[in-house]
């Protein structure tokens, strides 16, 4: 017999499976790339120059996916790449995340004048255009990995703190919280282990969708060319190189940014497959 | 005789407004037994209530009064010493089992929590406990229920979890905020059943909100009839339902289905009554504006 919730569960599992595989490819190219790219990444060769991916003709063995216009290995580069990209997802990722939730989480719990206080701040940050906050942030805090993070971080931080506030608000008017306070558990406890564990679920989505965002701001910086220096290839810089000369070499352009849409998108359907997954409400 | 809860004199206001939800409310609960507490929407049973378990909203001070559980007056305690008080000798049945459980925790804990953490019990005890509380109010398998989470549980069998673990902690008092409206109307009586059933097995004194007088005649050994935040009426059941004092109580018997006579019953509470008991009301306001 069709069983509705037996498809429901299937297609989540497919998008978590497909979204986790991407992932874990990305995770290990990031971390074994000195074992695993086949060339040096900044080995510049102008005898090989423009190479195109090793299925179309004049392709040359070991150079996968082709070269640049300095004769730079693309696959090398997309894999050393992803060293910068999963650096800013996690640690960009995670700091917002710790910051937003915990402003949220106290300003929609305790309410009052701390609530008053963090929405106005929240408030008055909205109100700046995101990209040119960051463009202003870099050109303060000058270009590196470091500032890029940091911008990251202090620009949406906010995006975590709205949501996880109007969650938390929700929650606290249920029973339970009520029982609890009935019960006599202080309101700290009721925070963290009664309303916490109903709100990260929100929590995770947003943080796999914002380790997503910090990938692409990171690769709009370096496409601005403002974030890091050109010895750490990066996949916007990359796509920023590419751009030069699409008409003669596509996949200069074309394969960084397959493995930055990839990511990004699998950032999200992670979020999304784990939240259906693993939320008890919804499951 | 002074009753295990004694609430004298509660006078309740908004902040904001300045406008009264309880008027100089007085209700006595010996322990073992169990009080009803009727009255419309809005009168302010839940408020009530609220005020004896210590959760008042916000926006609701209380003017005067003194609420005396064992002997102590909460009202007099500093709110760590309340809340502990609270938690110790007195238990909540809430209204809606389907968010009174937290829907991201298994069961288990929910109810053990509690008594590990704020009574103090060893973690074996407080197991056990919830394994014989519940058997008590016939779940099922109560060992594989630990483990699952509320929404595997149909609404019925969530309340009885929640009746459970009431009476988990042995409370001298219950308070029921309309334990049984959110349910379906056969799991509504046997819901009763069960709390009147655990009620006299434990002694509990259970202060019963509710709006449906068929379930007072059956629940409640007295009651007290609320309008508008005053206690209009205060009697025991047999009394009440042979002879209603309070005009407004009269009312309010006749505007109760009674499955032998259909067609007399609900009738609206009349224009009459309800002026008469505003006007009641009023005149009480004034001389205590006038005392205070
Ligand atoms: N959080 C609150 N803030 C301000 N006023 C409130 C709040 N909760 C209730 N009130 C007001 O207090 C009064 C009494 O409410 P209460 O909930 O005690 O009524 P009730 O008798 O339990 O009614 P019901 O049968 O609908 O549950 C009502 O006039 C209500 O509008
Ligand atoms: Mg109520």
């Amino acid at each position: 017999m069709l069983d509705g919730r037996g498809l429901i569960r299937r297609r989540a599992g497919a998008r978590l499976w497909l979204s986790g595989l991407w992932l874990t490819v990305f995770v290990l190219a990031a971390v074994l790339a000195p074992l695993i790219s086949p060339q040096d990444p900044l080995a510049q060769d102008l005898m090989l120059e423009r190479l195109p991916p090793a299925w179309v003709a004049g392709s040359e063995p070991g150079y996968w996916l082709g070269t640049d216009s300095l004769g730079r290995d693309v696959l090398s580069r997309i894999i050393y790449g992803a060293q910068v990209a999963l650096a800013v997802a996690l640690v960009a990722g995670l700091a917002t995340c710790l910051i937003g939730s915990a402003l949220g989480l106290v300003a929609g719990f305790y309410r009052g004048w701390a609530d008053r206080i963090i929405s106005r701040i929240v408030d008055i940050w909205m109100a700046f255009p995101p990209v040119l906050f960051a463009i202003l942030l870099i050109a303060v805090l000058g270009t590196g990995l470091t500032s890029v993070i940091l911008a990251i971080v202090i620009i949406d931080w906010t995006r975590f703190c709205r949501v996880v506030r109007a969650e938390t608000l929700n929650q606290s008017k249920m029973d339970y919280v009520h029982s609890a306070k009935v019960a006599g558990f202080t309101r700290l406890r009721t925070l963290l282990s009664e309303i916490l564990p109903n709100v990260l679920p929100v929590i995770v989505a947003l943080l796999t969708l914002e380790m997503g965002i910090a990938v692409i701001v990171e690769a709009i910086l370096s496409f601005v060319n403002l974030s890091i220096s050109t010895d750490q290839p990066t996949w916007g810089g990359m796509i920023a190189e590419g751009r030069t000369s699409i008409h003669q070499a596509w996949w200069v352009l074309v394969f960084p940014l397959i493995a930055l849409f990839f990511t990004v998108l699998s950032f999200a359907q992670f979020g999304e497959g784990l939240r259906e997954r693993f939320d008890p409400v919804l499951r | 005789m002074s009753g295990f809860l004694e609430i004298r004199g509660l006078s309740a206001r908004l902040a904001g407004t300045g406008q009264r939800l309880l008027r100089a409310v007085d209700i006595s609960l010996p322990a073992g037994s169990v009080r009803g507490l009727v009255g419309e929407s809005g009168a302010g049973k839940s408020m009530i209530g609220k005020a004896v378990l210590g959760v008042l909203p916000k926006a609701v001070e209380i003017v005067e009064g003194e609420i005396l559980l064992d002997g102590q007056d909460l009202l007099k305690v500093p709110p760590a010493e309340r809340r502990r008080l609270i938690g110790a000798k007195a238990a909540l049945i809430p209204q809606d089992p389907l968010t009174a459980l937290n829907p991201s925790r298994r069961i288990g804990p929910q109810i053990t929590d509690r008594l590990v953490d704020i009574l103090g019990w060893e973690k074996a005890r407080a197991a056990s406990r919830a394994l014989e509380v519940l058997a008590e109010v016939s779940i099922p398998e109560p060992e594989r229920v630990m483990r699952l989470y509320p929404h595997e549980l149909s609404g019925g069998m969530r309340q009885r979890i929640l009746i459970a673990s009431a009476f988990a902690a042995e409370p001298k008092l219950i308070v029921a905020d309309e334990p049984t409206t959110a349910l379906d109307v056969t799991v509504q009586k046997q819901i009763l059943k069960l709390i009147s059933a655990l009620q006299a097995r434990h002694g509990t004194a259970l202060l019963f909100v509710t709006h449906d007088l068929g379930v007072v005649s059956k629940v409640c050994d007295t009651l007290s009839v609320l309008y508008a935040g005053k206690v209009v009426e205060d009697t025991t059941v047999e009394r009440f339902f042979a002879a209603p004092q309070h005009p407004y109580s009269r009312a309010l018997l006749a505007a109760t289905p009674r499955h032998t006579d259909p067609a007399a019953s609900l009738q609206p509470v009349p224009q009459a009554v309800i002026d008469a008991a505003m006007a009641e009301i009023a005149a009480a306001d004034a001389a205590w504006s006038a005392h205070g």
